[in-house]
């Protein structure tokens, strides 16, 4: 078969290295409206919940047995079943709806009639309901921090580097499970030295995960997974009341839980049982709520690249982080896991939760390089932190974080590295060196780091669990050594632990260690003017990117002294006979000494009456004072030449070659993108401006096309004008100059 | 019903009235009580009255399901860690037969006064009954 150049790049490109695959409802690979999906239905005799989605009580499984009797506000239920789904999706796409009436009838539906609701609702209407339904004000985001050699003090100065960023989580996890307690320690240590009230936890089985919290080392957890189908979720070797005990074992101690769920994992464990990603995930987001978890993480998380294989799976999954709002659930919106090889594909995916905001955007962004995230590859990176500030000052959407320098991050990052150090040192734990220290304040990555002996760490740290170290220890090393302030930040989740502030729904530590909550920062979006938008302090911090400029900055460099050899000799004269006018804009040579590419304002006038001079013609120079504009100084130029051809020259650079019986914005050749001229270029335009002077047939000057130019130098051209224009005298005609230079032949 | 909300966070208006675990007022943990070995990590936790008031707040404000957590879990502050790990683990699919859940949720009753444990594990019990979750 003949093969398509252009269909030979496309195969190429990152799009298509992905999987796509058609629905196949049976398996579960449809993302929503399957088949095999139930009918919204609830019957209710007695207080007690008889039948649910077409299934009667003695065919309930585990999760419609736990759903029925822990989750489902059974008094509002049959007002909540009976309003039609559209209705539903009406008031969630309408700013007049409040949120505290839609979340009071959504209690009472079912999972089915949850799922029927979405039906009626396009991305952009879910988006409307997300940015309503959040049950926090103020959006937030939970960072990623890990690496493949499990270096405590990497880990504790990419902890540090990511408080300071203003992630109001940060989460890790383990590639040897005997690592946890050391891990979760260096996410401690290294987020408190960069902002107290950071929350942390560790990923790890679940019994684990408890025990790290028991000691403090951890505030918060979120792995208590859940699935939407009997028997996944034994599968997972839990039950809904497990789950549940789980959470109010946490709850007792003090610590934060988030459940998580998602689309595709159900499909994923062979055990769908014919029903669509996003009605298992109804059921899930039940589960959650009957066990009286606080939020949920979701949005497909590690399965997403299952949903964005099938049809309308991006919708889905911003459909199950809304249904989780709806439930009153805080909701970590996924964006964890690399989704796609595609930057398009990615970012487009999250601007549907970055836009109307999520309790926390990310379930965990990457704040490391990918090769080191242990998580599966973080869909965003440390290498797309720049890309992610921009974002936030394009839009004027808070997107969690905030732009640092390099050299607070440095610092940063090597107080969190020694910080680490001291607590080893003090608790007697194999030794972090100077060295290393100094590897981590630099490092952005494991490939950075100095191997560290991993069999004295494993024992120390297995000796650690064991034992009866905590916090506390923790705390009492770090007074000993000098890191009051990060002990004190440490202290302070300790009494925070006491007051069980942060259990409430979406709690977060604000940057004064002030809880912020769906209790006393409750979502109070209903349409423009309302609702948490960043202002004051917040946008001028998001503005304010390292990589911004003064204004000023720009034009600078091109300041000059007027040129010595260019004299102004009387009002212009319109020529006769042989010659070219080369008409110069008001500041060129004067306020202003070289072109936007950096070319002196002198070695330009001398290539181009070097090149006017080459064909034997000469030049007459002017200044142009009533106009800056390009066009308007080479058409006086033309106007009053003796051959009726003129050259316009703009201060920038920009050229033209002009006719004087052609239109004003018209002209014989255009040099619109300056950057790219070169003294050559200005050489040729002389030659070929005396060559029409002559009317001999000429062939346009060639010029490289950089359609990259704009983009970089916008600014700047912008900017140069500006100051040429400052020049400009209306009243003023044309001046005669005199400029010192011969032709060398 | 009493108004609730003001009161939140407790850690800003509650400051001195606070309990830890143990029963120390919270103004009284501080950087050098540590230091002296005064205060560990198990009287740094939070006591059951302050999640019964964490349990108002949530149902007040409209989460029930989230404030039935909390009294389940004031009711767990007194359960040793150990304990409460192997309670997990029973509840556990396939770890317990029909008698031992019903045994431990009389237990949890009788030695920690957790009647809604109870009556939570009870109900799994039954569960796991119907659905053969139960140790075969």
């Amino acid at each position: 078969m003949e093969r398509s150049k252009r269909f030979d790049l496309l195969a190429k490109r990152d799009i298509n290295k992905e999987t796509y695959v058609e629905p196949w409802p049976e398996a579960g690979l449809i993302v929503a409206d399957s088949p095999y999906d139930p009918q919204p239905s609830l019957t209710i005799e007695d207080g007690t919940v008889v039948e649910m989605d077409g299934v009667v009580r003695r065919d309930f499984d585990a999760l419609d047995i736990f759903i029925a009797s822990q989750a489902l506000d059974l008094e509002t239920a049959e007002a909540a079943m009976a309003l039609p789904s559209e209705d539903y999706a009406r008031m969630l796409a309408d700013i007049n709806a409040p949120r505290e009436d839609i979340a009071r009838l959504i209690a009472g539906c079912s999972p089915a009639k949850l799922t029927d609701i979405i039906r009626h609702m396009n991305v952009l209407e879910m988006m409307m309901g997300l940015a309503k339904m959040r049950i926090r004000r103020r959006p937030a985001n939970q960072a990623h921090v890990t690496n493949w050699r499990e270096h405590p003090a990497l880990l504790a100065a990419d902890a540090a580097e990511a408080a300071l960023r203003g992630f109001a989580e940060v989460e890790t996890t383990v590639r040897v499970a005997r690592f946890a307690p050391f891990n979760a320690l260096a996410i401690l240590v290294g987020t408190q030295t960069g902002r107290g009230g950071v929350l942390t936890q560790c990923s790890v089985e679940e019994a684990l995960g408890l025990r790290l919290a028991m000691k403090g080392l951890t505030s918060y957890a979120e792995t208590l997974s859940v699935y939407g189908t009997e028997k996944t979720f034994v599968d997972g070797d839990d039950t809904p009341w497990s789950k549940a005990f789980l959470a109010s074992a946490y709850a007792s101690r003090g610590v934060k839980i988030r459940f998580t769920s998602g689309t595709g994992s159900e499909a994923l464990m062979g055990r769908a049982e014919g029903k669509s990603m996003l009605y298992l995930e109804a059921r899930c987001l039940l589960v959650v709520k009957g066990a009286g978890s606080q939020g949920v993480q979701n949005g497909s998380i590690s399965c997403i690249a299952l949903p964005e294989a099938l049809p309308g799976g991006v919708r889905a999954v911003l459909a199950e982080n809304l249904l989780a709002s709806m439930l009153g659930l805080e909701v970590a919106a996924g964006n964890d896991a690399l989704a796609s090889h595609s930057s398009i594909r990615k970012t487009a995916k999250l601007m549907l939760q970055f836009i109307p905001g999520a309790d926390f955007i990310f379930s965990g962004y990457s704040a490391i390089p990918k090769r080191d995230n242990l998580f599966g590859g973080g869909n965003f990176d440390a290498e797309d932190f720049d890309d992610y500030n921009v974002l936030q000052r394009d839009m004027q959407i808070d997107g969690g974080v905030r732009p640092i320098t390099e050299a607070e991050a440095l610092s940063i990052r090597r107080k969190g590295a020694r910080a680490i150090q001291a607590v080893y040192r003090e608790l007697g734990l194999p030794d972090i060196t100077d060295d290393e220290i100094d590897a981590a304040a630099v490092a952005h990555g494991s490939d950075d780091m100095p191997a560290r002996d991993i069999v004295p760490d494993l024992e120390a740290a297995d000796a650690f669990m064991a034992g009866d170290d905590d916090f506390t220890t923790v705390i009492r090393a770090l007074n000993k050594s000098g890191f009051s302030d990060v002990a004190d930040n440490i202290l302070e989740m300790g009494r925070q632990r006491v007051a069980a502030d942060y259990l409430q729904p979406s709690a977060i530590f604000d940057a004064d260690f002030k809880v912020q909550s769906a209790i006393n920062d409750a979502n109070d979006y209903t349409g423009p003017g309302s609702g948490y938008r960043p202002s004051g302090e917040r946008w001028r911090e998001m503005q304010a990117i390292p990589q911004a400029k003064s204004p000023e900055g720009f034009v600078d460099p091109h300041v000059a002294e007027p040129l010595s050899r260019l004299a102004e000799i009387g009002p212009a004269a319109v020529g006769s006979g042989r010659e070219v006018i080369l008409a110069l804009g008001p500041a060129f040579g004067s306020a202003l000494g070289k072109t936007i590419g950096g070319l002196e304002h002198e070695d330009v006038l001398e290539a181009i009456l070097t090149g006017v001079a080459s064909e034997g013609m000469i030049a007459r120079i002017i200044r142009v004072y009533h106009s800056s504009d390009c066009a308007a100084i080479g058409y006086v130029g033309a106007r009053l030449s003796g051959s009726g051809i003129g050259i316009g020259l703009q201060s920038r650079g920009t050229a033209v070659i002009h006719q004087k019986d052609l239109a004003p914005l018209n002209n014989l050749e255009l040099f619109p993108q300056s950057p790219s001229l070169t003294l050559a270029t200005y050489e040729d335009i002389g030659r070929n401006a005396a060559r029409y002077a002559m009317g001999i047939a000429t062939v346009p000057v060639a010029v490289e096309i950089d359609n990259g130019a704009r983009l970089r130098l916008i600014v700047k051209t912008a900017l140069l004008h500006r100051r040429e224009t400052d020049e400009v005298c209306p009243e003023r005609p044309p001046q005669e100059l005199r400029f010192d230079w011969e032709p060398e032949f | 019903m009493t108004e609730t909300k003001g009161e939140y966070p407790l850690r800003d208006s509650e400051t001195d009235a606070l309990l830890t675990h143990s029963g120390r007022p919270l103004s009284d943990i501080s950087a050098d009580a540590i230091a002296a070995g005064d205060i560990t990590g198990d009287d740094l936790r939070t006591h059951a009255d302050t999640l019964r008031r964490q349990a108002a707040i949530a149902r007040e404000a409209g989460y029930p399901q989230l404030a039935a957590n909390f009294s389940r879990a004031a009711e767990l502050t007194d359960v040793p860690n150990d304990e409460l790990l192997k309670i997990y683990e029973m509840l556990r699919p396939e770890r317990a037969s029909y008698d031992e859940l019903t045994r431990l949720a009389d237990y949890l009753e009788a030695t920690y006064g957790a009647k809604e444990n109870a009556a939570f594990i009870k109900d799994a019990a039954a569960t796991y009954r119907e659905r053969n979750l139960l140790r075969r």
